[in-house]
């Protein structure tokens, strides 16, 4: 046996396997930091609408097969046109029922967040509940094509690769529609200023609606994302997501796209650093990966992009 | 109505409250739990309607100690009808022991404005101190408490650096990356019994063995009535301590730095200082009382020390009213005991939980019982 190959097709696996893992927690960031700049929250159920995302892809799929759909091109993109719908309506819906209201009322931010904390148990339970069967992991079907490229003694999946590049392209596409279009200028200019925005002829609750069914969906597209590549999703796969997909926005600086995408990226590589560099066991991997966002938010608190901001008195 | 406002009214209002807790530890049916849930519900909807609460509440207000004693008669009064009743005297130091808990977390959060995300990661830290001490050491058990306590300080000087640094959310996100690290950290561990967790020996003070039921005059005593005993002592101190932080200078400290750190800072109170103090005494409690938990239980398990958890104690400070010791105690009562005795719906209990959280904080965003702000007397300049 040639050791010192084995090693190298292990390591590019376990860089594949941490740029996945990357693009998910990207994905899910890019949420956080969508509603943060909208509305100056934080809406901790954001996990959990990852889980009903992928729960009802699942759903959907076993639906249309169900019904004798078979071509996986299809399947594939009624899941995900089923998906994003249903979460971005629940995205919605709690925009409209809970959180605006809140925000109008001036609620304490803790309030909202523990409201929205409140939020991720009833969804996590209701899938649990609800879904067939819900509290053990479900099987996520194979939509991708399965083959390899062999490049040396390392396969490369071609799902990999085809997850990889459409996550990539969610994430520009978001920049774009923020940055580019008309309808990005009026969710910065929410973010910005309320009160102006709604000066200059902005509808404030429909950018926010609309803002919330966009994040939303991304994190149906991220629990779709996670069900092709690990084949499985089980009810509690949104909580340790969420918390590392706030983390993630957090350290890389709220508010901020480039930040969310950063911070993904660094805590898949740190987990993966840990996995593939450290002489410590593998368990460790989230061990080392949150010590490490303890001591770089200690060193840059408002995040590794700052936040500007002066303080008022 | 009035009569609500005296010494009488508060008396029959604690006997009340004493035979309705005492009435639903014991109910055995979901029916008779569910009526007496929604009993308590009505009551308390009817009692803020006509006025009675705030007759009762001014009564306390004028009767205070006479009030005190009156609540603690109660608590012994149900723990003595409950004696021999292993699994609700459980129950109701499970209750007391999350009561001195938050009271830790009210001092960090309650009185100074800090966040803590972690308090169940606090909590465990005393307990596998008092797991791994009371196997491999011959330390009295009272000390093992304490160290307990110093242990969840230590552990929290780690993290004072990122704690000082932050706010909001950026300070949030701090105790809660630590709340998943140590999780992971006591799952994976071998030294600390990994995911299965680790046996702790149960409490023995100056010989007395706190895990031998108790026989007076051939009347049988559950052994948790020892822990209950130790926990009620423990919660009188707690309460006592939080009391005195709160009307003291050190409290008057601390609400300048919860209110406006910024304006707190202008006029030379030192925040560092306040926070690293209040960061300090809050985990102290934590960490002892997590010890105690662990001694009671006698096994503990990286599942008692989630995230999960680390809510439910912030969930019961919100619910109760931020700051509200009155509050922590009723918070505390309901989240405990509710979903123990929902067993009937126990597939539902957390989304039935849950969904209650949000509703109250809809419609009661200060929470059940609002914390009494200290009252400076009012001057002629301020127009009265």
């Amino acid at each position: 046996m040639d050791g010192s190959r084995m090693d190298l097709a292990l390591f590019s696996q376990y860089i594949v396997n941490g740029l996945m893992q990357g693009m998910v927690y990207a994905l899910v960031a890019v949420g956080f930091t969508l509603f943060f700049g909208v509305l100056d929250i934080i809406k901790f159920s954001h996990g959990d609408v990852l889980t009903v995302g992928a729960f009802s892809g699942l759903t959907a799929y076993l639906a249309l097969s169900g019904m004798g759909l078979s071509n996986p091109v299809v399947l594939l993109l009624l899941v995900i046109i089923f998906a994003l719908s249903v979460t971005a309506l629940l995205g919605m819906v709690v925009a409209k029922l809970l959180i605006i209201p809140l925000k109008q009322a001036r609620a304490p931010a803790l309030n909202i967040l523990l409201i929205t904390l409140m939020l991720g148990t009833v969804l996590r339970e209701t899938v649990r509940l609800f879904f067939p069967n819900g509290s053990s992991s479900k099987a996520f079907p194979t939509l991708l094509p399965t083959g390899g490229i062999d490049i040396g003694s390392f396969s490369l999946r071609i799902d990999s690769v085809m997850l990889f590049v459409a996550g990539a392209l969610i994430i520009v596409g978001t920049h774009f529609l923020i940055t580019k279009t008309k309808l990005g200028l009026a969710i910065q200019a929410v973010a910005q200023d309320e009160e102006t925005s709604k000066l200059m002829g902005i509808n404030f609750d429909s950018i926010v609606l609309i803002t919330f069914a966009l994040g939303s969906g991304i994190a149906a597209i991220a629990g779709i994302m996670n069900g092709l590549y690990y084949n499985e999703i089980n009810f509690s796969m949104g909580l340790l997501l969420g918390a590392v997909g706030f983390s993630a926005a957090i350290i890389g600086g709220l508010g901020n796209l480039y930040g969310a995408i950063l911070g993904g990226f660094l805590f898949a590589g740190l987990q993966t650093f840990a996995v593939v560099a450290l002489p410590i066991p593998t368990a460790y991997k989230d061990v080392f990966a949150f010590a490490v966002v303890i001591i770089l938010i200690a060193w840059r608190p408002t995040g590794l992009i700052a936040e500007k901001y002066s303080e008022r008195v | 109505m009035k009569i609500l406002s005296n010494k009488i009214g508060i008396f029959a209002a604690t006997a009340v409250l004493a035979v309705y807790v005492a009435s639903l530890m014991h109910a055995e049916s979901q029916l008779t739990v569910g009526i007496l849930s929604v009993l308590f519900g009505s009551a308390w909807f009817i009692g803020d309607k006509t006025g009675a609460s705030q007759m009762l509440d001014k009564g306390i207000k004028e009767n205070g100690r006479f009030s005190s004693t009156m609540f603690l008669a109660a608590i012994i009064g149900v723990a003595i009808y409950l004696h021999d009743d292993h699994f609700n005297l459980l129950m109701l130091t499970t209750v007391m022991v999350f009561v001195i808990a938050c009271l830790g977390l009210n001092i960090q959060f309650g009185y100074n404005g800090l966040l803590n995300f972690a308090g169940a990661a606090f909590f465990g830290a005393g307990g596998y101190t008092a797991a791994v001490l009371t196997q491999n050491t011959q330390i009295p058990h009272l000390l093992i408490l304490l160290i307990g306590g110093i242990v969840a300080i230590l552990i929290g000087f780690i993290l004072i650096l990122p704690v000082l640094r932050t706010r909001g959310h950026y300070a949030a996100v701090v105790t809660i990356a630590f709340s998943l690290l140590f999780r992971t950290l006591v799952e994976v561990s071998p030294a600390l019994g990994g995911a299965q967790g680790s046996a702790v020996k149960g409490l023995n003070i100056l010989g007395w063995e706190f895990n031998k039921n108790i026989d007076i005059a051939g009347l049988d005593i559950s052994f948790y009535m020892n822990y209950f005993v130790l926990a009620l002592i423990l919660l009188l101190i707690a309460i006592a301590f939080s009391k005195a932080i709160e009307r003291s200078w050190i409290g008057l400290n601390f609400d300048t730095v919860r209110l406006d750190e910024t304006a707190a800072a202008c006029f030379g109170v030192n925040i560092k200082r306040w926070k690293i103090t209040a960061f300090a005494m809050g985990n102290f409690i934590l960490g002892l009382i997590g010890a105690f938990y662990a001694m009671m239980l006698g096994f503990i398990a990286p599942n008692n020390f989630t995230f999960g958890d680390s809510l439910i104690m912030v969930s019961i400070i919100l619910l109760g009213g931020i700051g509200s010791i009155p509050g922590i105690i009723l918070a505390s009562a309901i989240v405990i005991i509710l979903p123990e005795k929902l067993q009937g719906i126990q597939e539902y209990r957390f989304l039935i939980f849950a969904v209650g959280v949000i509703l109250i904080l809809l419609f009661r965003p200060n929470g059940l019982i609002k914390r009494k702000m200290r009252q400076f007397p009012k001057t002629k300049a301020q127009g009265e």
